[in-house]
């Protein structure tokens, strides 16, 4: 994967979390949609560049959260 | 349609327009009219009572879309018992009425009447181009004219110069009777007051405002409603000059719009005459616009492109084949790359300008037959944030309302959404709502035509910064729930309460009070308390939106905002109110509604879901991968990255539309196989490997979806011409080819085949058939057993998802921000006379209405930098530059630039950065930092693109042939 593309996966993901701190559950809420939302590669992709990677608290949770699961 | 109901003959008129309680089908008076006994609602004049009932009595002023106006005297009846003879179109029927239409006094009244007009009108009745379909033709020979005592010579108005000023219609002055349909066509009908009768008596006129104003130079917006109201040759379409009176007429459904406006297509053999709007039009109730009502001219076009041509690489030129060749080479090449790059590496994209039946067979070639779930369409670059976000909050990704429901709206609010240029017809809806006392809010950045046109003006304008939507609904939502205007009755029966009061404190704070927003939004905090007071007070609101909401950083929350303000405010479930996305393109609706998203199937059912899976696997007999597929956007990332290898795109140009132009342009020169299925080259097309000449609209059956969820029939009128040797296929049977050359065994013969298959397979979808569209006209879906006539308003006991939910919308600003480098605002949007990305209306006579895109920028920054209207300017962002003129303007705010994105040349989205909504990633269109300098003209990149452009379309056997001829 391009550094172009792991760059916009981590943008999306704290562009997502940005937008429902409000939610009661924002980590959930955060790893729903991406659950949801995103391509199996996408997600493939983020998890592979997420350690080291600047991320929300909440995004990080939710994405360790999916990886757990994926795994 | 039988063939008896085809044969051409005019729209039955009854003189009159229906009357509120005809509409409302409230009970009834009864009348004697020449003897028949005559039930009809009360209201109705004599007029159309006779009509209704089989008669007809001889009218010229009257026509039953614009209100009577009694001038021409030629409808004159007796009633028993009533003194003189009263105009029928003027007199109400009442109970026990007793009316004769035809006596001997009448008889010679209208006579006289009769020989006026005809005196003062050229007897060239052979070679007019109206002979045999003229109004004042067929009432000489109803009263019985035969002969005409004043003589034609003295004073008279005739051999006066015509106008042919407007490219489709000409104004024949000296054929006028002066009866004022025009004039009240244009005020009533369409909203633009261009025209006026001057002077008096004999001399009066009808004139398009100044006496030095032609058609084109005055404000007539070329809608045609005066010359379908014209009773005589005066306001004439040019083609029936040209061409001749039509011989059959085939109702159908504009391919333009989200309006979704259905048109007789009158023709003769197969050329089109004129297409006239359909009076039992639900969408358009007998009205619309230039672009329905004219500009299809791109159907004939030189630069239509007839064959399949193939090419084994972008820098060679085509190659035309048979169709044949075409697809069998397609389907090896999608074959070869799923074998080697997996089947993910392919991906398709469906079209919103095509049929809902072609659309799903796209979506399902990509699932069934590439055995992939990369399959996105444009809609993902205009209204997804409506999908997200009305499902989020309602439950169901569709608008509220029918049109018809703004005439009952008290207060209309508009955001983001410029209707008077993006959806006419239904502007003019509104504008004739708002004529009768409706009270308006806008709230847009730009000072749009709705803000203040003739007899309109908005009660409040909120000229927002861009990108700070979410700020002033949440202010607007700050008002209503501090000062206590919600509707928490409301609330408390239809949505989760509990959800309710986190919103309602979460708005309450003080920093998201109007005052405290006022620097972020830059909206007077006044002015929006005003606003908030009035939506909240003034009765039944209803919201209108467009891409000016979707296409942000914020555009799924910006849609959840308005969603709860409805909510809150009660506005929800009946006539008048409501949310109601504005549409782009004419089936951006029935894209969405087809599955043509990456992680849905049609009807909004996830890819997980899998009972819904179930239903799709037993019926095409291959399993649906559960996991979502690639977006646009992400394909093309993939792609970049080598992983994404091949693409069918139907009908849609990304190059084009969407954002960023580089990357998608890299994207696009990375994959190996690019197939583009289109009337035209198309921008896409320069790197395209196959091109698959499409049919147009006329040359095609299928359905349509609108912005009011309304399903309507496309009706083929000609044969398409696609192919060798006129031997085409309509663009389904295309998809259809390719998919049984990659082994699938389909067998549709007709598109009422595909929808039931559809229908089949999606609930709300479940009660369509061709059969019901042709008896009804229209659906709205859902149409299921819960709603067998469909639903015109949704969410009407309670919301789809149960109890509405609110959802706290956090104003988040978007990271597209101004600086030293960049410190405008640039916005995009789109004008009347061309259409989206322009293929079609740039081919059309409309371009007399817009030759260029043009940069808007307020005086003050156009001081600053030097720039004069007509100037050449220098528009760039962080992502690139381009040039175009500038014109100077204070419709846009100090700060602001604007444009619209209409021509290539222009590569606006060149400019457009890759920034989207955080839900959906449809692009953040509406919202980049720009600087603007004085230029000379083109940049390196618009020659360069051209130049490469040129050289992508070359045709082998065609050198040369695709320059423009002199
Ligand atoms: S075409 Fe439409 S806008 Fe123009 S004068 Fe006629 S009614 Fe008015
Ligand atoms: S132009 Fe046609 S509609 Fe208008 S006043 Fe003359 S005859 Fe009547
Ligand atoms: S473009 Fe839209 S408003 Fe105009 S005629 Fe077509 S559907 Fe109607
Ligand atoms: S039609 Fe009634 S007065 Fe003209």
């Amino acid at each position: 994967m391009s550094a172009h593309t792991a760059e916009k996966l981590i943008y999306m993901a704290n562009q997502i979390a940005r937008n429902v701190t409000h939610d009661p559950d924002p980590v959930a809420m955060i790893a729903d949609h991406i659950h949801a939302f995103w391509s199996p590669r996408m997600k493939a992709d983020v998890f592979a560049v997420m350690n080291g990677a600047e991320l929300e608290p909440t995004a990080r949770a939710a994405l360790e959260r999916l990886a757990a699961h994926a795994s | 349609m039988d063939s008896e109901r085809d044969l051409y003959r005019p729209q039955p008129d009854f003189g009159t327009p229906p009357s509120l309680a005809e509409r409302a089908g409230a009970a009834s008076v009864t009348a004697i009219i020449d003897g028949r006994e005559v039930s009809v609602a009360p209201g109705t004049t004599v007029m159309r009572a006779a009509a209704l009932s089989g008669g007809s009595i001889p009218k010229l002023c009257a026509t039953d879309s614009v209100k009577q106006f009694g001038s021409c005297r030629l409808c004159l009846v007796e009633i028993d018992g009533m003194r003189g003879t009263p105009a029928s179109c003027t007199t109400l029927v009442a109970e026990g009425m007793k009316v004769h239409t035809q006596t001997k006094k009448l008889e010679k009244l209208r006579r006289g009447v009769m020989e006026l007009y005809i005196s003062d009108h050229p007897l060239d009745c052979l070679t007019c181009s109206a002979n045999n379909d003229c109004e004042l033709q067929d009432q000489a020979a109803a009263v019985g004219l035969r002969d005409v005592r004043y003589g034609y010579e003295g004073a008279n108005n005739l051999a006066q110069p015509m106008d042919i000023s407007n490219p489709y219609f000409d104004f024949d002055p000296s054929k006028c009777i002066v009866c004022s349909r025009c004039v009240r066509a244009c005020d009533e009908v369409q909203g633009t007051l261009a025209l006026t009768i001057e002077g008096r008596g004999f001399d009066s006129k009808v004139s398009a405002g100044l006496a030095s104003d032609s058609f084109l130079s005055s404000e007539c917006v070329s809608c045609g409603a005066c010359v379908q109201a014209c009773p005589t040759a005066t306001l004439q379409e040019k083609a029936v000059k040209e061409i001749g009176k039509p011989e059959r007429a085939t109702v159908t459904t504009c391919a333009y719009c989200g309006v979704g406006c259905t048109f007789r297509a009158e023709t003769r053999g197969e050329e089109v005459v004129r297409m006239v709007p359909w009076k039992d039009g639900k969408a358009n109730r007998g009205h619309s616009c230039v672009k329905g009502r004219f500009a299809w001219g791109y159907a004939q076009h030189q630069e239509r492109i007839l064959s399949p041509m193939i090419r084994s690489s972008i820098d060679e030129p085509w190659q035309e084949v048979s169709w044949e060749e075409a697809i069998a080479h397609t389907a090896s090449e999608l074959k070869r790359i799923s074998a080697k790059y997996g089947r993910n590496a392919l991906g398709g994209i469906t079209s919103s300008r095509c049929t809902n039946e072609e659309t799903f067979l796209v979506q399902k070639l990509v699932r069934a037959g590439f055995g992939t779930n990369n399959v996105d369409t444009c809609a993902r670059v205009c209204h997804s944030p409506t999908g997200y976000g009305l499902k989020t909050t309602f439950g169901t990704s569709a608008g509220t309302q029918d049109f018809d429901s703004v005439e009952d709206s008290d207060v209309i609010l508009v955001i983001g959404a410029n209707p008077t240029d993006g959806h006419p017809v239904f502007a003019s809806r509104m504008k004739r709502r708002l004529r009768q006392g409706a009270k308006l809010i806008v709230i847009d950045p730009r000072r749009t035509d709705l803000v203040r046109s003739p007899h309109v003006e908005a009660d409040y304008h909120l000229p927002l910064r861009p990108g700070t939507n979410v700020a002033v609904l949440t202010a607007l939502a700050h008002v209503i729930v501090t000062e206590g205007l919600a509707d928490e009755t409301f609330v408390r029966e239809r949505c989760d309460w509990e959800e309710y009061r986190h919103w309602a404190d979460f708005v309450s704070l003080e920093r998201n009070s109007p005052e405290f927003l006022e620097p972020v939004t830059g909206v007077p905090a006044a002015d929006l308390r005003g606003a908030a007071r009035l939506f909240a007070t003034g009765g039944n609101g209803a919201i209108y939106y467009g891409l000016g909401v979707t296409e942000h950083s914020q555009g799924s929350s910006t849609v959840m905002a308005i969603a709860n303000l409805a909510m809150a405010t009660g506005n929800i479930g009946r006539r008048g109110v409501g949310v109601n996305p504005l549409r782009g393109q004419n089936n951006v609706q029935g894209a969405c509604d087809m599955g043509s998203f990456p992680h849905e199937l049609s009807g909004y059912r996830h890819v997980s879901d899998a009972s819904a899976r179930a239903l799709f696997e037993a019926e095409w007999g291959v399993p649906i991968d559960p996991e979502p597929g690639l977006r646009i956007p992400n394909m093309l990332d993939a792609a970049t990255d080598g992983l994404f290898k091949a693409i069918y795109i139907q009908g849609e140009d990304i190059l084009q539309s969407d954002p960023d132009t580089k990357h998608v342009a890299a994207g696009l020169a990375a994959m190996e196989c690019v197939i583009v299925q289109d009337l035209f080259l198309n921008e896409t097309a320069n790197y395209a490997h196959v091109f698959l000449p499409g049919s147009t609209f006329l040359e095609k059956n299928g359905t349509f979806t609108n912005a009011e969820r309304r399903i309507q029939p496309v009706r083929k009128v000609m044969e398409p011409r696609n192919g060798p040797n006129g031997n085409g296929y309509e663009d389904w049977e295309i998809t259809q080819l390719m998919a049984r050359a990659m082994g699938l065994d389909w067998n549709y013969t007709h598109p009422r085949e595909i929808m039931d298959e559809i229908a089949r397979l999606t609930p709300t979808f479940a009660g369509v058939s061709f059969a019901r569209l042709d008896a009804e006209g229209s659906l709205q879906w859902p149409v299921n057993d819960a709603a067998p006539d469909g639903s015109p308003i949704m969410h009407i006991d309670g919301f789809v998802r149960g109890k509405g939910k609110f959802v706290v919308t956090d104003y988040v600003p978007t990271d597209e921000r101004t600086g030293p480098r960049f410190p405008l605002l640039l916005t995009t949007g789109r004008i009347l006379s061309q259409y989206n990305v322009g293929a079609q209306t740039r081919r059309t006579a409309n371009v007399v209405w817009h030759e260029e895109d043009l940069l808007e920028i307020h005086p003050t920054d156009a001081e600053n930098r030097g720039i004069k209207s007509g100037d050449w300017v220098r528009l760039a962002s962080r992502s690139g530059e381009t040039t175009l003129r500038a014109t100077v303007t204070d419709r846009v705010a100090p700060g602001v630039v604007y444009t619209t994105f209409h021509h290539p040349a222009t590569q606006a989205n060149v400019v457009t950065t890759d920034y989207s909504d955080w839900a959906t990633n449809c692009p953040e269109y509406k919202v980049t930092a720009v600087q603007i300098t004085p230029s000379n003209g083109p940049t390196d990149w618009q020659e360069e693109y051209e130049a490469q452009a040129t050289r992508s379309r070359r045709i082998r056997g065609h050198e040369g042939a695709m320059e423009p001829a002199e």
